[in-house]
């Protein structure tokens, strides 16, 4: 790769690629995202290579393997352009059938077309779907147009034009001013307006200056940052590259989870081959601007996606945060000026240069701007990465892109913001979705995780799973998290087990309300969220618990026991098969469960297809 | 003579601990003490602050773990949707609970917060290879399967 030294390199780049495109009559734009390759994407990959090299194809048709599509439940997915055919659960012997009929005789095949489940209609167009069609896809839709690995494809679609501009006209206040006109806010959580932080680190002393992209998405239920990094990791690198034009920093690390094996793949090319192209270095473009970008792979620890606790896990150390009298902008990594902001933020950047202040500030609310991704799961129809105009209503968000309930269910709730959020009742599905209505009505917008839940989840059971989840990653560090906590675990534990008393309850009240307040970390602050909320909204559900010792969504192990209707049974021994624990028995023609030993772990429940198996 | 985990500690300082020992587990499958005492000794850190890193981070195994990895994924999407049976199921199959190893030494189980593969879930992930859409009775099979491999 040659290194590009100017704006008329990178421009003459672009064109070369856009014409190498389009000698190709068709493009096979195939999802391989963590999420279709779970689905089995990469075998279809390779069996439509096989496919175009036989029929000779290679240099008519081409294939692009790209980051998450979004519409993961649907997966592997599979568009061809140029009329946007989208085809999804392909299996590799399908394939066969679509380069013979779609890709040399443009035949559609219609078993691999998507139903709509409100019409029950075919649709042939993936802009058509309306899981897509009522989104605002600004950051997802760069990734089905780019090849992660292939830093050709981004530029091609304007990619790094923003730095250049930025690096060529060299005014970082400038740069500062216009992200703060364009109200952007981080992405990661907190909602800290970006520019404001960029500039206290800017005007901060201290040399050398750091810059992070904290890709360390903890929150359970959530992934639109792993998908961002995996599918479009050249928008991170060239925010991070505008940032750190702005702010003065010589050294970026992306800190990314462990457990995104391939996102940690794609960064790394992608940062080999912005360095190949002269994008990253010493004196990028013979200017006195230096910049280079490492990757640190954490080690699994929630609390490390908080920024201190972050940095002190960069420096090598045991991830404990510690308390922001001095900010990290003045004060960080090694005790220098270091702006860490997550990966959607960073991603955000170069579309706000390139569009302007005024364009980006268009979009959302009066105080959240912008569009935010989701990541919409649980009972829900349509699960997948969301992205919407901020202040879009949880409504529209569940029932119009989700598609509503699983068939014969009713949601109940949303959870938003992982385990510093909090249950949302569907009594206030129409609240916008912005930093402070989702935080009055007593939850947090988060990193953009949104669990659906509907009659069969127990909230009580979610509080606990909450409590469970912080107990375990409470770093220690202070008293009230680590003590205050597992308190409360034992409180909602007594309450799931029918030994819970109302006395307790106003107890677990109390107790959230001293860790929320005496917390040394953002994380501990909000570590009482799951809880309060679900008692806020569904306060019944623990009053059942309590007083009648009665689980209404028949999920606390303790309040509930199997039992088989010998009269409905049809002896098709399923059940005695499922059992991981072998406690079914038959006597004389009778199927019994045994309770002594039955761990309820309703696999039996599950298997059972007449519905003998009773709940109690 | 060159140790094993010479190359793994290459042109590495303290601040890079984790990176180390996240390749020495991937090269072993946990974190051996007598390499923890080598990297103690280049990386001039004291050994009670390398355990003391080790200890903290859930992703590093101090034990040797079996041949075959079962991951169930506990997070919150994959909760709702069931997660907590294949830790039963995994229970009824092998006798072990997440953090341990079967006695013949072929299986382990963990629990993870999550995968980000959320959309999928439940998910379980076996030696690295991800299952989506699990079930009990999928697990079962999968374990069966695996079995003697």
């Amino acid at each position: 790769m040659a290194k590009i030294k100017n704006n008329k390199d990178l421009i003459a780049l672009s064109e070369k690629n856009i014409k190498e495109n389009s000698k190709y009559s068709k493009t096979v734009t195939i999802c391989a995202g963590t999420g279709c390759c779970a689905s089995g994407c990469l075998e279809v990959l390779t069996e439509l290579e096989k496919e175009l090299k036989n029929k000779k194809l290679t240099n008519k048709i081409k294939i692009r393997a790209t980051g998450c599509h979004g519409f993961c439940e649907q997966g592997p997915l599979l568009v061809i352009e140029p009329n946007n055919i989208f085809y999804r659960h392909v299996k590799p012997k399908d394939v066969p059938e679509i380069v013979s009929s779609t890709l040399e005789n443009n035949k559609i095949i219609e078993a691999l077309l998507y139903i709509d489940p409100a019409t029950s209609k075919k649709i042939t167009k993936e802009t058509n779907i309306p899981f897509y069609k009522k989104q605002e896809r600004i950051l997802l839709n760069q990734n089905k147009l780019i090849d992660p690995c292939n830093v050709n494809d981004y530029i091609s679609i304007n990619g790094y034009s923003a730095f250049v501009k930025v690096l060529n006209t060299n005014n970082p206040e400038n740069i500062i001013e216009e992200i703060k006109k364009s109200g952007l806010r981080g992405r990661g959580g907190g909602g800290f307006p970006t520019g404001r932080k960029w500039e206290s680190c800017r005007k901060a002393e201290g040399s050398p200056k750091y810059i992070i992209c904290n890709a360390d998405e903890g929150d359970p239920g959530a992934y639109m940052d792993r998908s961002v990094l995996e599918g479009n990791p050249h928008a991170v690198i060239e925010g991070m590259l505008i940032g750190a034009l702005a702010i003065g920093a010589e050294h970026g690390y992306i800190y990314v989870r462990n457990e995104y094996p391939l996102a940690v793949k794609n960064a790394k090319i992608a940062i080999g081959q912005a360095e190949e192209l002269g994008l990253l270095g010493k004196k990028i473009f013979g200017t006195n601007f230096s910049f280079d970008i490492k990757i640190s792979r954490g080690g699994g620890a929630f609390v490390c996606g908080e920024s201190t606790a972050l940095m002190a896990s960069l420096e090598g150390q045991v991830g404990e945060p510690r308390a922001k009298d001095i900010h990290t902008t003045e004060r960080g990594f090694h005790e220098l000026p270091t702006n860490l902001n997550n990966v959607e933020t960073w991603a955000n950047v170069p579309s706000i240069i390139n569009n302007g202040a005024a364009w980006f500030a268009k979009k959302g609310t009066k105080d959240s701007k912008g569009t935010k991704i989701f990541a919409l799961t649980g009972q829900i129809q349509n699960t997948g990465l969301v992205e919407v105009h901020m202040g879009t209503s949880l409504k529209k968000i569940i029932y119009d892109i989700g598609g509503g309930p699983l068939k014969g269910k009713k949601i109940k709730a949303v959870q938003t913001g992982g385990p510093s959020g909090g249950c949302i009742s569907e009594k206030l599905f129409d609240l916008p979705v912005d930093f402070e209505a989702l935080a009055e009505a007593g939850s947090m917008v988060g990193s953009g995780g949104m669990v659906v839940m509907d009659e069969s989840t127990c909230m009580v059971d979610v509080a606990k799973y909450f409590l469970t989840f912080l107990v375990d990653e409470s770093c220690g560090k202070c008293v009230t998290c680590r003590i205050g906590l597992s308190r409360m675990l034992e409180i909602i534990t007594d309450i799931t087990e029918g030994k819970g008393t109302m006395e307790q309850l106003e107890l677990l009240f109390e107790t959230a309300e001293t860790v929320s307040l005496a917390s040394l970390c953002a994380l501990g602050k909000t570590a009482p969220n799951p809880v309060l909320s679900t008692i806020k909204y569904f306060r019944e559900e623990y009053e059942a618990h309590i007083n009648k010792k009665e689980c209404p969504a028949k999920v606390c192990k303790s309040l509930i026991t199997y039992k088989i209707d010998n009269k409905v049974c049809t002896e098709c021994n399923a059940c005695l098969k499922a059992c991981p624990h072998g406690v079914i028995t038959v006597t004389n023609g009778n199927y019994i469960i045994n309770s002594d030993t039955c761990t309820k772990c309703g696999i039996c429940f599950d298997t059972c297809k007449f519905s003998a198996i009773k709940v109690n | 003579m060159k140790t094993t985990i010479s190359k793994i500690l290459e042109n590495k300082i303290s601040e890079d601990l984790i990176e180390v020992l996240q390749d020495i587990q991937a090269k072993y499958g946990y974190l051996p003490e007598e390499q923890l005492l080598e990297v103690s000794d280049k990386l001039s850190i004291p050994i009670i602050e390398v355990f003391r890193v080790a200890n903290f981070y859930k992703s590093f195994y101090l034990e040797a773990r079996g041949k075959h990895l079962i991951t169930v994924c506990m997070g919150t999407a994959c909760h709702v949707r069931g997660a907590p049976k294949f830790v039963d199921e995994v229970l009824g199959q092998l006798g072990i609970k997440p953090g341990e190893t079967t006695e013949d030494g072929e299986f382990s189980v963990e629990t993870v917060n999550c995968v980000g593969a959320c959309a999928l879930g439940p998910v379980v992930i076996l030696d690295g290879k991800y299952y989506d859409h699990m079930t009990p009775g999928k697990l079962r099979a999968l374990i069966k399967r695996t079995k003697g491999k």
